[in-house]
């Protein structure tokens, strides 16, 4: 049995606490007013920190969600403070919703690892489930609090979803013939339904996981197996769609055919990532006696393949829209060419260049260093790719990183640390019952 | 020069492993083990130096994305500048999108066929070859291993017996 270590349970309560507080800041922080939001944005201006804000300030940034109602001739100037009002606003509540669907999403994705490791029969990783059904065991308190992030929303508590504000849709023809799909009321029944299905799948499979520790003989593993498979075919359908709601739908007038595999090779890798780096962790720490080099390869290998796979994707969203160069589809990439520069191609470094060239080498995967090296810079790569798809269309040119950006990543990340370790100590490390313990303890590559 | 080895052969990859282990175990040189299918684990088991084909992969990738680079240089932007999606701004850099499909089949086609012909060159085979393997069976479901005498035959006999083969035969190879 895995005992939570004092020190990484404080750990987790001070980055808790200390995000809370810089959320705080940033909550606070966030101008409630048009002239304030002029201020804000005149005297970042004069402090010459606005980094690539400044040149950026003559264009609006007529393109993105608000831009419908920006374009209404002598408004125009009274609608842009009130949309650059929206958008400092926006930044806290943009800032908590990356970070709480970024660890969500790696709940999500390991959720998705697991099922198909049950659905395949694989051998060689049973040995590693407990520590990835501790990780799923954040889908719940992650899914609801995004969840929540969606309520509040939906109660105009911000400005995220433009096509959630009813006065926007009646100025906007595109968005009207989207309502009947994209409109508050379907949108959070979808969600429930997509969080219900997770969450009881990963409970249902987590009880007969531990059942068949106890049972004599294998009828657990074997319902284990249909439901997972199950799963994958639910799985597959919502996370698309729930892609599209909760992510591509901050652009509302844009779409991608692709965007949901886009997500998912995301959530994918970034969810191996963790199951990397916690193996180890646990390992350095005397627990997991079985896993051996030949686990953390298999790991690393992942963790290197999906990064491709995520930046196959990647490209395959960049360049069709690049070559049609059709003015609703390039405006997504213009907003990020302009105003995302670093963001934007320090994630293709961090999640594509990085990977590739500290992970093709066999002997690398073994060196836990390594991988425990690369694992934090993908994860880092992919939090920015959530970023880079959120922040466009929320704050538009006004990001930074600052307070609430930091902070919510602390405050998540503490929660996720405190969440997965809780839920470790809660079973022996090592199934015992599991048709294929004896193969995944003597897997050899 | 003709010298003397003795062949063992085995029915069954698990104890041809075991079998290998433990002549290693007892300090004789495996000469050659032929197999039918590639078995998991044999390289290590029998002591070989680590493949360095991957490294040449790596330069035969890395030679097929200059190729790939170069080439469409040429052909898109200065023998017959083209006017890529409607943006005629006939600079390799702007137009490099377009061209990535292309880097990267012509990475993984390099890095492929020339592993491969580098891999034949290195085991010296090409066509018409005569087949080294002494026995036909270990094209179909034997194993066999080759070890070579030095005076030691009935010592080795007996220590293949032991390990489980099927068959034990000494004779006279020429290399």
């Amino acid at each position: 049995m895995y005992t939570f270590s004092n020190r990484l349970r404080i750990g987790s309560f001070i980055a808790m606490a200390v995000g809370l507080l810089f959320l705080g800041i940033g909550f606070v922080s966030a101008p409630s007013t048009v002239e304030e939001a002029k201020a804000m944005v005149a005297s970042a201006h004069g402090d010459g920190h606005g980094g690539g804000h400044a040149e950026e300030a003559t264009a609006h940034g007529e393109e993105q969600g608000h831009g419908a109602a920006a374009a209404h001739g002598e408004e125009h100037d009274a609608s842009h403070d009130t949309h650059l009002l929206h958008q400092l606003q926006n930044r806290p509540w943009s800032a908590l919703y990356v970070a709480a669907f970024f660890f969500f999403m790696i709940a999500l994705g390991v959720l998705a690892f697991y099922a198909i490791q049950r659905a395949a029969q694989a051998g060689w990783s049973p040995i590693l489930f407990r520590v990835m059904e501790g990780i799923t065991a954040y889908l719940v308190p992650g899914g609801i609090i995004v969840f929540v992030i969606l309520v509040l929303s939906v109660l105009h508590m911000n400005h995220m979803f433009v096509w959630m504000d009813p006065e926007t849709v009646a100025h906007d023809k595109l968005l009207q013939g989207k309502a009947g799909y994209l409109n508050p009321t379907f949108f959070l029944i979808r969600a429930a339904i997509f969080l219900g299905g997770w969450i009881f799948y990963r409970q249902h499979s987590r009880k007969l996981s531990l059942a068949q520790d106890e049972s004599d003989d294998n009828s657990n593993f074997v319902k284990n197996f249909r439901w997972s498979a199950g799963f994958l075919v639910f799985y597959l359908v919502t996370e698309s769609m729930m892609s599209w709601d909760w992510i591509m739908s901050l652009d509302p007038h844009w779409f991608s055919t692709l965007f949901g595999w886009y997500v998912f090779a995301s959530m994918f890798v970034s969810g191996i990532t963790v199951i990397a780096l916690v193996v180890i962790y646990l390992k350095s720490r005397g627990y997991l006696e079985n896993v051996n080099d030949s686990h953390l390869h298999d790991l690393a290998k992942f963790m290197f393949g999906i990064s491709i796979f995520w930046t196959y994707l990647w490209f395959a969203q960049f360049m069709l829209i690049w070559y049609a160069d059709i003015p609703e589809e390039v405006t997504y990439y213009v907003a990020r060419f302009q105003d995302y520069k670093l963001p934007f191609f320090g994630m293709l470094v961090m999640n594509f260049v990085f990977p590739l060239l500290v992970l093709m080498n066999s002997d690398y995967k073994r060196v836990n260093w390594f991988v425990v090296m690369a694992g934090i810079v993908v994860l880092l790569g992919h939090y920015l790719d959530v970023f880079n798809m959120v922040m466009p269309a929320t704050v538009g040119d006004q990001w930074y990183i600052g307070f609430p950006e930091i902070g919510g990543l602390l405050f998540f990340g503490g929660l996720f640390v405190f969440w997965v370790f809780t839920a470790l100590t809660k079973a022996p490390l090592q199934p015992k019952r599991n048709p294929f313990i004896e193969e995944s303890k003597h897997f050899h590559y | 020069m003709a010298s003397k080895v003795i062949q063992a052969l085995y029915n069954d990859d698990d104890v041809l492993m075991h079998a290998v282990k433990k002549v290693r175990a007892a300090h004789h040189h495996i000469e050659e083990v032929y197999t039918p299918f590639p078995v998991h684990g044999l390289d290590k088991a029998m002591g070989l130096a680590d493949t360095r084909i991957a490294i040449t992969s790596f330069m035969y990738g890395c030679l097929g994305l200059i190729v790939a680079i170069v080439m469409m240089n040429y052909i898109m932007i200065e023998d017959w500048p083209q006017d890529i999606g409607g943006k005629p701004s006939f600079s390799y850099l702007e137009n490099m999108p377009a061209f990535v499909p292309i880097m990267f089949e012509m990475t993984v086609f390099f890095a492929a066929h020339l592993m491969v012909i580098t891999f034949y060159l290195r085991s010296k085979m090409w066509p018409f070859k005569k087949a080294e393997n002494p026995d036909k069976r270990t094209t179909d479901d034997h194993f066999l291993m080759e070890i070579g005498v030095h005076d030691n035959e009935s010592e080795l006999a007996e220590l293949l017996w032991e390990t489980g083969a099927v068959e034990v035969k000494v004779t006279e190879k020429d290399s």
